[in-house]
């Protein structure tokens, strides 16, 4: 069965749910430390929370933590490496994805659903959706507006949309550039985005739309 | 030899800040003819070394900043 780390650094708070959606997708979770080695492993997770406290920027100080640089050896070779929320601001931080997390246009924190446009199934994340499909999962966050100097260099992967899949102004709920929610790297094995599908991975939580990325994962680990 | 650094940090021009939009707006309120306000972070610490330069720039480059989207400008003092 795939092992999967989900990285617990001070301040992270979203690693018993994503370690429960892991579980629920069939495959094995582990909450690891951030001073315990990634070996063994056949995924990482770094989890939604406020790492450090969100000291100096989102993200910044938990990317420059030794552990990441495991983390980025860990995907050179090909493994899947999720960030959600915090994570994806630490993979940005750590020069692992494109781009930089800024304070929501209207600076305050966001907490709310909203529905995202699924634009690439050709990632171990998003292998089980359909081109195109429209989900719906939840935004936390006071830092996700997504900025790159040039986007059409990106492999967006989630964009937040109306619930027909319009991608318009008013859908974005904190100014990203064109709407970005989630984002790949070339290779399409990271995968960093702000809104957290573990806290869609239930039918009690509003929706089940996010437990596909999880199981996207382990069946691609399977494989 | 030992330094006393002030390191200014502040996102590039033609980046939105929001942060400043609204403190900028709130003087207004109160009455000033304030027009775009921003809002830079400072840092400020003492330095033991012999390349305070050098290594004041690598620290903005490796951390204070995100060179993607700021600007910085620092001064160094002599202590001692």
């Amino acid at each position: 069965m795939p092992r999967f780390a989900v990285i617990v650094f001070p301040g992270t708070n979203c690693d018993f749910e994503t370690e429960r959606a892991i579980r629920k997708a069939g495959g094995k979770a582990e909450r690891v430390w951030y001073k315990t080695s990634l070996k063994d492993f056949d995924g990482v997770i770094l989890p939604g929370g406020f790492s450090y406290a969100d000291y100096l920027r989102a993200g910044a100080i938990a990317a420059r933590q030794e552990i990441i640089e495991e983390v980025k050896e860990f995907a050179r070779d090909g493994r899947p490496v999720l960030g959600i929320c915090n994570g994806f601001q630490i993979l940005t931080e750590a020069g692992l994805l494109p781009g930089a997390l800024r304070p929501n246009k209207n600076p305050r924190f966001l907490c709310k659903w909203v529905h995202l446009r699924v634009n690439d199934v050709e990632t171990p994340f998003t292998s089980l959706y359909e081109p195109g499909e429209i989900i719906r999962m939840p935004i936390a966050h006071a830092e996700g507006n997504y900025y790159v100097d040039d986007p059409s260099k990106v492999r967006i992967v989630f964009q937040y949309s109306d619930e027909k899949g319009n991608v318009t102004e008013e859908a974005n709920p904190n100014g990203s550039v064109l709407n970005i929610a989630g984002v790949a790297n070339e290779k399409g094995n990271i995968l960093g985005m702000m809104p957290h599908p573990e806290r869609a991975s239930d039918r009690f939580l509003g929706s089940e739309d996010g437990l596909r990325l999880f199981r996207s994962m382990v069946e691609w680990a399977r494989r | 030899m030992k330094w006393k650094v002030r390191v200014i940090v502040r996102l590039k021009e033609g980046l939105n800040d929001p942060e400043g939009r609204v403190i900028g707006k709130a003087l207004r309120n109160l009455g000033y003819a304030v027009e775009n306000l921003r809002v830079p972070k400072c840092f400020e610490f003492e330095l033991e070394s012999e390349e305070p330069e050098k290594e004041v720039e690598e620290m903005c480059r490796k951390l204070l900043a995100n060179p993607l989207i700021h600007a910085w400008e620092y001064s160094i003092e002599r202590v001692e």
